[in-house]
C-alpha cells in the first residue's frame, strides 16, 4: 500500500521536461503591465526558450541573482544594478527599454498637485498638505525611485507622519491600498494603465524627465554560480535587443497608449 | 457587492469554457496538495497512533509542541525552506527551489503537525476503549497501532481531510518556495494573489470559487470512496 502510494506520488511529481528553460527574475511592473504576456510566447516561438518568470520587486530580484537562483534579472534601479555588476554577481548590464513613472492620486486632488510644474513641486505640495500617500515600502525599483524623489525635495520619508503609509507590497497590491484610501501613490505608467481597480484615482502628474524609468537586463555571472544557464541567458539577451523585440515593445499599447520604449544599443 | 456577483460569473465562464490555464493550475493545485497529504498522512497517522499508546518521558511535551506546530506560520516555513533550498543554501545543489517538489516539501511540513494532532486525539479516545482488550491479548506494539489505525479510519480520514483543507488553501509558503511561475509552479492560490495584485477582483474571486468547489469535490469523493455516512453503516 505504502509502496503504491509512493509510486503514485513519484509519478505525479515527474513534470515533462522542456527543451530549453531558464529562470528570469523580473520586476512586478514588467509583469503587471502585461508586456511579459506578449513577449514570452514570441520568445518561445523565435528561440525555443521557455522563460520562467519570477515576478518580484527589484530588491528581491537582485537577491535571487546574487544567490544564483535565477539565470538573469530584468530590473529597474540603476544604483543597485551597478553594484550588482561591480560586486561580480552579474556579468554586465544591458539597457533594454524604458517607461516612466506617474503620480496617481484622488480625482479631487486635495494637495492640488495637478497644477505642479515638476514632480518636486507635486511631492512638496502633498507633503505640505499631509495628504495620504501610499508608498511601496518594499525596496523595489519603484520604491527606491520614490525615496530618491523625496530626497530631491530635501525630505526623508522616515520623518513623515501617519499620512505616509508604507505598505510593503507589490505595485498592484499598493495600488489597491491607494484606491481604498483615496491616496496619492507613485506608480509606473504600465502598471497603472493595466490596473483594474482604479476606483476614485486618476493620473495627477507625469512627464517630468526625473520620472524616467530604465529597464536593464543583467545575466548572472557563471564564474560565481557554475550551474547558471549562461548560454541561454545570452541567447535571450540577443532576442531582447533585436529588431523583433523593438517592434513588439514599441507597439505594445494599453488603452491606446504606448507604455514602453525600446532603447537597447546595438553592440 | 457587485464584485462578488462578477466573481461568480467569472468562475462560471472559466468552468464552462474549460479554460486551459484554469485546468492546468487546478490540476497542479490538486497535485501539490494531494501528494503533500499522502506523504504527511504516511508520517502523521502512525505518529498520532504511536503517541496515543506509547508512554515515554517527554510525551506530554512532545504532544504540546505538536499541537502548537498546528499554528506554524506558512510564510515562515516557506522562508526557511527557501533559504535551505536556495543555490546559496545547504541544499542548493539539488536545484529544487521554484519547483513543484519544493512546494510539496513546504506543505508536508505545514500539515504534518495538524494531521498528527487530530489523529492523536482520536486515537487516544479509541485507545482508552481498546486498552484492556489489546493488552490482555498480549499484542505487540505494532499490532496495537495497526488495530487503532484500522478501527479509527473514519477519524483519521477527517484528520487527513483537515490537512488537505489547509494545504489547498495555503498561499504564504508556496508562493515563496514555488515563485508562482506561469506554467511551472502557479497554483490556484498563488494565481488568486496575482490577480488581486492586478486589481482584477472578478477573476481572483472566480478562481477562489473554483478553489472552494475543488475542496468540496475532494471531500465528497473521499467520503464516497470510504463509504462513510451511509444509512446502514456507522
Amino acid at each position: 500500500m505504502i509502496a503504491r502510494l509512493a509510486a503514485l506520488a513519484l509519478a505525479l511529481t515527474l513534470v515533462p521536461a522542456h527543451a530549453e528553460t531558464m529562470k528570469l527574475a523580473v520586476t512586478t511592473s514588467f509583469h503587471n503591465s502585461g508586456l511579459s504576456d506578449v513577449l514570452l510566447p514570441q520568445i518561445e516561438a523565435d528561440t525555443g526558450i521557455d522563460v520562467q518568470l519570477l515576478v518580484v520587486g527589484t530588491g528581491q530580484a537582485i537577491r535571487l541573482g546574487q544567490s544564483g537562483d535565477v539565470d538573469a534579472i530584468l530590473v529597474h534601479s540603476r544604483v543597485a544594478e551597478d553594484a550588482f555588476v561591480a560586486d561580480g554577481y552579474g556579468t554586465h548590464r544591458r539597457e533594454i527599454m524604458y517607461n516612466d513613472f506617474v503620480l496617481i492620486g484622488p480625482a479631487i486632488d486635495p494637495a492640488n498637485a495637478r497644477a505642479s510644474e515638476s514632480i518636486n513641486d507635486a511631492l512638496s505640495s502633498i507633503a505640505r498638505a499631509k495628504a495620504t500617500f501610499v508608498s511601496r515600502g518594499d525596496d523595489s525599483g519603484t520604491h527606491k525611485k520614490e525615496v530618491a524623489l523625496w530626497a530631491s525635495t530635501s525630505r526623508d520619508p522616515a520623518d513623515f507622519g501617519i499620512w505616509y503609509k508604507a505598505v510593503g507590497s507589490g505595485m498592484g497590491a499598493a495600488l489597491n491600498t491607494a484606491s481604498g484610501l483615496d491616496a496619492y501613490i507613485l506608480s509606473d505608467r504600465a502598471s497603472w494603465l493595466n490596473f483594474g481597480n482604479k476606483g476614485g484615482l486618476e493620473l495627477i502628474f507625469s512627464g517630468d524627465p526625473a520620472l524616467f524609468n530604465q529597464y536593464a537586463y543583467l545575466p548572472v555571472n557563471p564564474d560565481r554560480h557554475s550551474h547558471v544557464n549562461a548560454k541561454t541567458a545570452a541567447r535571450l539577451e540577443d532576442w531582447l535587443t533585436s529588431d523583433v523585440a523593438r517592434d513588439s515593445i514599441d507597439s505594445y499599447q494599453i488603452n491606446g497608449e504606448t507604455t514602453f520604449t525600446f532603447n537597447a544599443a546595438v553592440e | 457587492m457587485d464584485e462578488i456577483a462578477a466573481g461568480l460569473v467569472a468562475a462560471l465562464r472559466l468552468i464552462v469554457t474549460l479554460d486551459s490555464d484554469l485546468v492546468e493550475i487546478s490540476l497542479r493545485s490538486l497535485q501539490v496538495s494531494l501528494i503533500a497529504v499522502l506523504i504527511a498522512s504516511a508520517i502523521a497517522l502512525p505518529l498520532g497512533a504511536w503517541l496515543a499508546i506509547h508512554r515515554f518521558r517527554f510525551r506530554r511535551a512532545t504532544i504540546a509542541v505538536l499541537n502548537a506546530l498546528m499554528g506554524l506560520p506558512p510564510v515562515v516555513v516557506g522562508l526557511i525552506i527557501y533559504i535551505l533550498l536556495s543555490r546559496a543554501g545547504p541544499f542548493g545543489g539539488l536545484g529544487l527551489l521554484f519547483t513543484v517538489k519544493a512546494m510539496i516539501i513546504a506543505q508536508v511540513i505545514i500539515i504534518t503537525p495538524l494531521i498528527a494532532s487530530i489523529a492523536h486525539q482520536a486515537m487516544r479516545d479509541l485507545w482508552a476503549e481498546y486498552h484492556d482488550l489489546l493488552i490482555s491479548l498480549n499484542t505487540s506494539k505494532w499490532q496495537r497501532i495497526h488495530t487503532l489505525i484500522r478501527d479509527g479510519r473514519r477519524a483519521l480520514l477527517t484528520a487527513s481531510l483537515a490537512g488537505f483543507g489547509r494545504a489547498i488553501g495555503e498561499v504564504g509558503a508556496i508562493i515563496v518556495v514555488g515563485g508562482n511561475i506561469d506554467h511551472a509552479t502557479r497554483v490556484l492560490t498563488t494565481a488568486i494573489a496575482l490577480e488581486t495584485g492586478k486589481g482584477d477582483f472578478a477573476l481572483a474571486l472566480g478562481l477562489g470559487f473554483v478553489l472552494i468547489a475543488l475542496a468540496i469535490g475532494v471531500s465528497i469523493t473521499t467520503h464516497w470512496l470510504a463509504r462513510t455516512e451511509k444509512d446502514s453503516r456507522w
